[in-house]
């Protein structure tokens, strides 16, 4: 229980300071400090393959372009400018759609059935941690997304496979630059030409 | 994929485990590693090393102070003045000796014209080579520091000593520095002589 | 009397650092000398009997020497991801199992999801290279961190399809699990293929010749940690090894048996059979930087996505059907 309060506040902390951070990065290091807090939030509820996968998908993959992005855009080390103050403009729908959100969080915890305290699996560094048959092991989830979400699963990976080709498409029709042996004739050519110009 | 690219690809991983293989044999070639400063490599017997000035067997000095040495250095690296010998206390057998006599090891180039110069056989190389030192001044050896001390056999010229040369000959930095550390060395010395000597000539 | 749990934790993971931190001393000392060998030198010997003692000398210039941060860095990011690589590189070691786990003594933590965990723990390395190299706030190191998030990205996909194949044959992703299923037949034999793609991004993985494209040196100076000096340029470097370390330890886990003697020679402990097996890759890694030169980077990205990642999808899917039609 103090591990979850613990870990609630880490991820609170570091999601605000995700959007309040004036510098790119300061917010993609708050952002995997997140996620990373949220997979052991994850592991302490024995969702050990969503745990894992939300490291390796979110913090391993996207987040690792997100730092690709600043990088190449050289625009972290200058601060966000700021813009026209739009909070008060903000404010009201965002407070609204908080309310909302946390009505609905408080009917379903009041209207869920109670856990029974046996099946909630408790973790340690030590011993198996979500083997087969309890909620969120490796082989359950796998086995869940080959049966019952079968469809849901392959809608998904055609989805991301239209991406993909959209993707293709978009961006990949420029050929590669492949030094090539006609190419660097074609330079010294260049070169020549325009040493015979007067050297421009 | 055609079978032509396999067939090169396939060449390309056989050049890799070959290579592995070349590799891995040279870990067990001798190697022709010399461990430096505990075990020394016996020089040539004539190797161009540090300057030495000779003595004949009654201790006298050989330089006579011709400056010959100094106007075949290709390197400007040898000053010379000599002087008379007085009646009463001869230095050199000859006429005249010399008062001064300094090597600037850092511009020499170690080529030996000086020794072929040298109408007494005064000044020869030896194989010392480790001269190394921390100040640019200690690198001007004069007198004090190239002429050989009477007992190290006098007389002979380093490769015809008895037992040949050593191939440790001990650091030159052992011998005594001719720089006072608190002094320092006065590194215009020579340019003012070499002033002076200009200046002479142009008057004459 | 019972030993609390976390006293028992607390003590495995102090004597694994030690360890952990000792052999990439050695680890290293060992890289110069075989690499010497192989060039025709005999390597460090000064410090020490054999050199010896090289690493702590090593050490202590690391520690004495000035800690640079430029002007142009940002210096909170710039201190912190030398650190975020050690760390990820150090954390692995919770997981790694280095003997039969029926005793429970040679593994901190035995993780159902073992190799899964190993995946996304060093796929958190990466930031302390891209963040360290951008963090610099110069040229060189910020190619080079550009240059070492993209190979990371791309051979992690190829590695993790690699480690599928061992998945489907055993069953498990338990690590302990996997090494129980490689009593008859080590997975270096059905997983050919899969070993060979592992051992290669492995060495992509690890940024080492001939995919050290990060630090290549005759265009980038040392990449990413052109700008690091002293203790932070070190905890990059213990990263490296410790990193090396690792893949050999998990080929060793998913291809070569583990702790599993060869042979039936079960009268040496699995232990040494499981350090032996480590430190054969461990050598395999520098061989291979004694032998290969660095690749272009375009070979490197179009070696990455258009065979090595082909090839592991093959290898999954042939041994998917073949487990599948085997039952």
């Amino acid at each position: 229980m103090i591990a979850f309060w613990v870990l609630g506040a880490i991820v609170v902390a570091s999601a605000v300071w995700t959007i309040a951070a004036k510098k790119p990065v300061y917010s993609v290091v708050a952002l995997l400090v997140n996620f990373a807090t949220l997979a052991v939030l994850y592991v302490t509820l024995s969702a050990e393959f969503l745990a894992v996968m939300q490291i390796i998908v979110y913090s391993g993959a996207i987040l690792v372009l997100f730092v690709f992005v600043i990088a190449l855009l050289s625009s972290g080390v200058a601060p966000f400018s700021a813009g026209p103050n739009r909070m008060p403009n903000a404010a009201a729908p965002a407070i609204i759609i908080v309310l909302t959100a946390l009505g609905f969080l408080a009917y379903a915890a009041m209207h869920a059935p109670a856990v029974a305290p046996g099946s909630v699996h408790t973790t340690s560094a030590i011993g198996p941690v979500g083997a087969a048959g309890i909620f969120g092991s490796v082989a359950d989830f796998g086995k869940a997304l080959f049966t019952v979400q079968l469809l849901p699963f392959e809608i998904t990976a055609l989805i991301l496979m239209v991406a993909v080709i959209g993707v293709v498409a978009l961006a990949g029709d420029q050929r590669p630059y492949v030094p090539t042996r006609k190419h660097a004739l074609e330079v010294e050519r260049d070169v020549r030409e325009a040493i015979l110009r007067g050297g421009e | 994929m055609q079978s032509s690219t396999i067939k090169k690809n396939l060449y390309n991983v056989g050049a890799i485990l070959k290579g592995l293989s070349i590799t891995f044999g040279y870990m067990f070639r001798k190697r022709p590693t010399i461990q430096y400063p505990s075990v020394k490599k016996q020089h040539a017997p004539r190797f161009h090393g540090l300057h030495e000035l000779r003595r004949y067997g009654d201790g006298q000095e050989r330089c006579i102070g011709c400056e010959l040495c100094s106007s075949a250095c290709p390197a400007n690296a040898i000053t010379v003045i000599g002087a008379e010998n007085a009646p009463g206390d001869r230095v050199s057998p000859g006429e005249r000796h010399a008062a001064r006599y300094e090597i600037d090891e850092l511009r020499c180039i170690f080529c030996g014209m000086c020794e072929e110069a040298c109408p007494t056989d005064a000044i020869v190389l030896t194989p010392r080579f480790e001269m190394a030192d921390y100040r640019r001044g200690s690198f001007i050896y004069d007198k004090d520091r190239l002429l050989v001390p009477i007992d190290a056999g006098v007389g002979a010229a380093p490769d015809e000593r008895p037992g040949g040369i050593p191939g440790d000959l001990g650091r030159v930095a052992d011998i005594k520095s001719t720089t006072d550390v608190a002094e320092g060395y006065s590194a215009t010395w020579r340019g003012e002589i070499l002033k002076t000597q200009r200046r002479g000539l142009a008057s004459q | 009397m019972m030993v609390p749990l976390w006293l028992i934790v607390l003590v495995k993971s102090a004597v694994l650092l030690l360890v952990v931190v000792t052999t990439f001393a050695y680890a290293m000392l060992a890289e110069r000398k075989v690499l010497g060998w192989m060039q025709l030198r005999p390597g460090p010997n000064r410090v020490g009997p054999w050199g010896l003692m090289q690493p702590a000398a090593d050490a202590a210039k690391l520690m004495l020497k000035e800690d640079l941060t430029p002007k142009t860095a940002d210096p909170l990011i710039y201190r912190l991801a030398p650190f975020i690589s050690l760390l990820t590189a150090f954390s692995v070691y919770a997981i790694i199992p280095f003997g039969s786990s029926s005793s429970g003594t040679w593994a901190i933590g035995n993780v159902n999801a073992g190799i899964l965990l190993i995946l996304a723990i060093t796929s958190i390395g990466v930031y302390g290279i891209s963040l360290g190299g951008w963090a610099s706030g110069s040229k060189y190191p910020l190619l080079g961190s550009v240059r070492a998030t993209a190979q990371m990205i791309s051979y992690e996909l190829a590695m993790s399809l690699s480690f599928i194949g061992v998945l489907i044959l055993a069953g498990t992703t338990s690590l302990d699990g996997i090494v129980n299923a490689q009593v008859r037949w080590w997975f270096f034999v059905p997983q050919f293929f899969g070993c060979i793609i592992y051992i290669i991004t492995a060495v992509a993985e690890t940024n080492r010749t001939p995919f050290d494209l990060v630090e290549a040196e005759t265009e980038l100076v040392a990449g990413f940690h052109t700008e690091y000096s002293g203790l932070r340029f070190g905890l990059f470097f213990i990263a490296e090894y410790v990193n090396m370390l690792t893949v050999s330890c998990i080929a060793t886990l998913l291809f070569f048996g583990g702790w599993n003697a060869p042979l039936g020679l079960t009268l040496i402990p699995g232990v040494v059979w499981f350090v032996a097996k480590v430190a054969m890759f461990m050598f395999f890694y520098m061989w291979l930087r004694a032998t290969l030169p660095r690749l272009r980077y375009d070979r490197l990205m179009a070696f990455g996505w258009k065979v090595l990642l082909p090839l592991a999808t093959l290898n999954l899917v042939v041994t998917a059907i073949v487990v599948a039609f085997r039952g």
